[in-house]
């Protein structure tokens, strides 16, 4: 009786659920255009300049800059647009533009592919125009649509008219309407950072661990900021923006912000995208312990316990070497692990994927060495740094950080000893995507970058360290005592410091116990001995 | 014939055994945060430690106090008087069913060896553990005290050893409370106050 009632009101919360469900599932099926947030004093839809067909990216500019007459300006002074960027410390000139990582390697004669990220219109090779204000894509970061997009291999040029890409292909890339992406432009967004930056690397996840698409709408465990549901915020609001400069960097990262939080006006605000900007250097009002704990550690060290956690795998390792492989008909092979995950490319090698990962930790200062194309490199046991992170327990800058180390094994010059910055993509003979021909696709590579080449490659193993800090869980989630305090010590390699439990000392256990287990057979002898000679009085 | 002596009032003995009790607890919960094993883990175990040590502390105060009112100090003034012959009883005599060398009174209720080793763990023991103790829980206070200086290493490792000895020190005490005109003697007194003696 009872079950047949339970059965009975089963059904019927089904059938209620179907009927609701229904016309909310019909409507999901026809894409519509996001609503947007009432953040802006200016409905684009009534303006003139955008009430018109536009058949270029550039003339969506033009319209744009009769109003925001500076905006371009100020995008050209940034690194979004240059891709270039001098560090003041190092010397060194980094960027997009110049460094060699070991995930795709370089964009050199690559550009119309990985352009497809670039604040600007038509950078195809190295004779782009910077100085150009018509070429500078606003709407990368201001479509609020959702339908803005730009693939890979049009040099940063959106598709407006259905096209077959590649030629021959067969696949069809849509053309978007560019006049009502135009007229919903609003704030940048989660999902307007996060078209670039969560597909670091080529692919969902794939370079951070700490930024993929888990964030566009993410729950409170994912990211207790940017909780959907809850504090919702963007991207933005960390990385405070003024004059289309978006704050926070990865070639000068801050370490450690001592300056506690942000006054608005004063004069020495540093960085607006820290922890300490908002929260100050003594956050934990009931345990001031861990005030303590936070002079040392950086705050991302508990607060972020793993990352990859929004079920988004993020790439550990990639092993360009074993690239070029063809099955018997000769053909591009693709390898999955049980999961469905690529672990396998004709065009790029093995890799390795993980999701929840613990980071590796190490003292970080904020000074970041990168491994230039001119700087010479020696194959050893030991990997070849990409990026080496400054830090010691000692110089008073530094702080423990969580990292992902992403370890690879790429092609360099055993001549020159350099590395090397191969041509991949594009739909030419000598791309390696395309014909997996290292012989081709270095050399060209190598010139776009003016870099000599000796005709002889190898392969050399590198890691890339990326200081972790997105992805901050919720406050009853930041990981317990025992992580650190324990034999089995997350912070095992961190050297410098007196970690309780994890550095206990050998010797005084030893002596300790053998002084508590002498004292115990003391007792128990002296007992022994008092209870046979009891007996024989 | 036996006699039966009042040695141990009332607060007295309410102090030992909450003492005791929170000694053994403080054990219980060090050697958890040691990592020599894990019954409540490190995070409780820091939590209820550094209670039982407040706890103690103001235990302490108390006693120290009536110890002060009451002239009970005395009782932890050593004497060389008939240490040798306690040392021979605990070593000798104790076999032989020798007769104990020490009698106690109200005024003299610790045997010369009990007062040494007492006065031992006040002064040493004690002291140790205690100044590390409230160290290590005031380590974010350092700087602000001037001790920047200071080694954690040193202070813990400090702790560490205290810990050890207060450990050998009541395994030893526990068993010597067996040691006296019967077995049960000493224990019976600490409860009910009353010791008998011959």
């Amino acid at each position: 009786m009872k079950h047949a009632l339970t059965r009975a009101a089963l059904l019927l919360c089904s059938a209620g659920w179907l009927v609701t469900a229904g016309p909310v599932l019909a409507e999901e099926t026809q894409p519509e255009p996001k609503p947007l947030k009432l953040t802006t004093t200016a409905d684009h839809t009534k303006f003139k300049q955008l009430q018109k067909a536009f058949n270029s990216g550039p003339e969506v500019t033009k319209a744009c800059l009769e109003c925001h007459t500076e905006a371009a300006g100020q995008i050209h002074r940034t690194k979004h647009w240059k891709w270039e960027y001098l560090n003041p410390e190092t010397k060194q000139t980094l960027g997009k533009k110049t460094i060699v990582n070991n995930f795709c390697i370089s964009i050199a004669s690559n550009y119309a592919s990985c352009t497809a990220c670039h604040v600007g219109y038509g950078w195809k090779d190295a004779n782009f125009d910077f100085k150009s204000e018509e070429n500078v894509d606003c709407l990368a970061c201001h479509d609020t649509t959702g339908n803005y997009k730009k693939p890979p291999g049009f040099a940063g040029n959106p598709v407006v008219k259905d096209t077959e890409f590649p030629p021959g292909s067969g696949k069809i890339i849509k053309g978007v309407d560019l006049t009502k992406i135009a007229q919903k432009v609003g704030k940048s967004s989660r999902d307007t950072c996060g078209a670039c930056h969560f597909n670091g690397g080529g692919g969902d996840g794939v370079k951070h661990g700490d930024m993929d698409s888990s964030l566009a709408a993410p729950t409170k465990d994912i990211d207790v900021h940017m909780d959907a549901e809850g504090l919702d915020f963007t991207c933005a609001t960390c990385h405070k923006t003024s004059s289309h400069d978006v704050a926070g960097s990865r070639y000068t990262p801050t370490a450690k912000d001592a300056k506690g939080a942000h006054v608005r006006g004063k004069p020495d605000n540093g960085n607006p995208a820290t922890c300490v900007a908002c929260h100050g250097n003594g956050p934990h009002k009931k345990e001031a312990r861990l005030n303590q704990h936070a002079t040392k550690i950086a705050c991302q060290t508990c607060h972020i316990p793993t990352y990859a956690r929004g079920g988004i795998a993020t790439k550990m390792t990639w092993d360009w070497s074993t690239a070029g492989q063809r099955d018997a008909e000769g053909k591009h092979i693709t390898k999955k692990d049980a999961k469905g995950r690529t672990v396998y490319e004709s065009r790029k090698g093995d890799f390795t994927l993980a999701e929840n990962v613990k980071p590796e930790y190490a003292w970080f200062n904020g000074n970041v060495q990168y491994t230039l194309l001119a700087d010479k490199i020696e194959k050893s046991e030991q990997r070849t740094q990409i990026n080496k992170m400054g830090g010691s327990p000692t110089d008073g800058k530094s702080m423990i950080w969580p990292m992902k180390v992403f370890r690879g094994s790429q092609p360099y010059d055993p001549v020159n000893k350099t590395l090397i910055t191969p041509h991949t993509a594009g739909n030419d003979d000598t791309g390696f995507w395309k014909n997996l021909d290292w012989d081709k696709a270095i050399p060209v590579g190598m010139k776009d970058s003016g870099a000599p080449y000796s005709g002889k490659f190898d392969f050399i193993k590198t890691e890339m360290s990326w200081p972790i800090t997105h992805m901050v869980a919720a406050k009853d989630k930041a990981l317990g005592c025992a992580e650190c305090h324990s034999k089995q010590s997350r912070l095992a390699g961190i050297q410098g410091i007196y970690i309780p439990v994890r550095d206990n000392n050998k010797l005084l256990d030893t002596v300790g116990w053998a002084i508590v287990f002498l004292t115990l057979l003391g007792v128990f002898g002296h007992g022994a001995l008092r209870i046979v000679t009891a007996r024989r009085h | 014939m036996s006699e039966r002596i009042y040695v141990f009032k009332r607060f007295e003995r309410f102090w030992h055994w909450s003492q005791a009790g929170l000694i053994m607890f403080l054990m219980l919960t060090a050697f958890d945060i040691h990592g020599t094993y894990t019954i409540f883990g490190f995070e409780k175990a820091v939590a209820y430690h550094t209670i039982a040590a407040w706890s103690l502390i103001g235990l302490w105060v108390f006693a120290i106090f009536w110890h002060f009112t009451t002239g009970e100090w005395k009782q932890y003034i050593p004497t060389t008087e008939k240490v040798v012959a306690m040392a021979n009883y605990y070593l000798f005599g104790i076999f032989r069913n020798a007769p104990h060398p020490f009698r106690l009174t109200q005024l003299r209720k610790h045997n010369p060896l009990q007062r040494l080793a007492y006065l031992a763990i006040l002064i040493c023991v004690g002291p140790l553990i205690w100044v590390t103790g409230v160290l290590y829980l005031f380590y974010d206070q350092w700087a602000a005290w001037g001790l920047g200086n200071l080694s954690l290493e040193w202070v813990a490792n400090g702790h560490i050893a205290g810990a050890f000895m207060m450990l050998a020190f009541l395994i030893a005490h526990v068993y010597l409370t067996t040691a006296g005109h019967t077995p049960m003697a000493h224990i019976k007194a600490m409860i009910t106050g009353w010791e008998e003696v011959d």
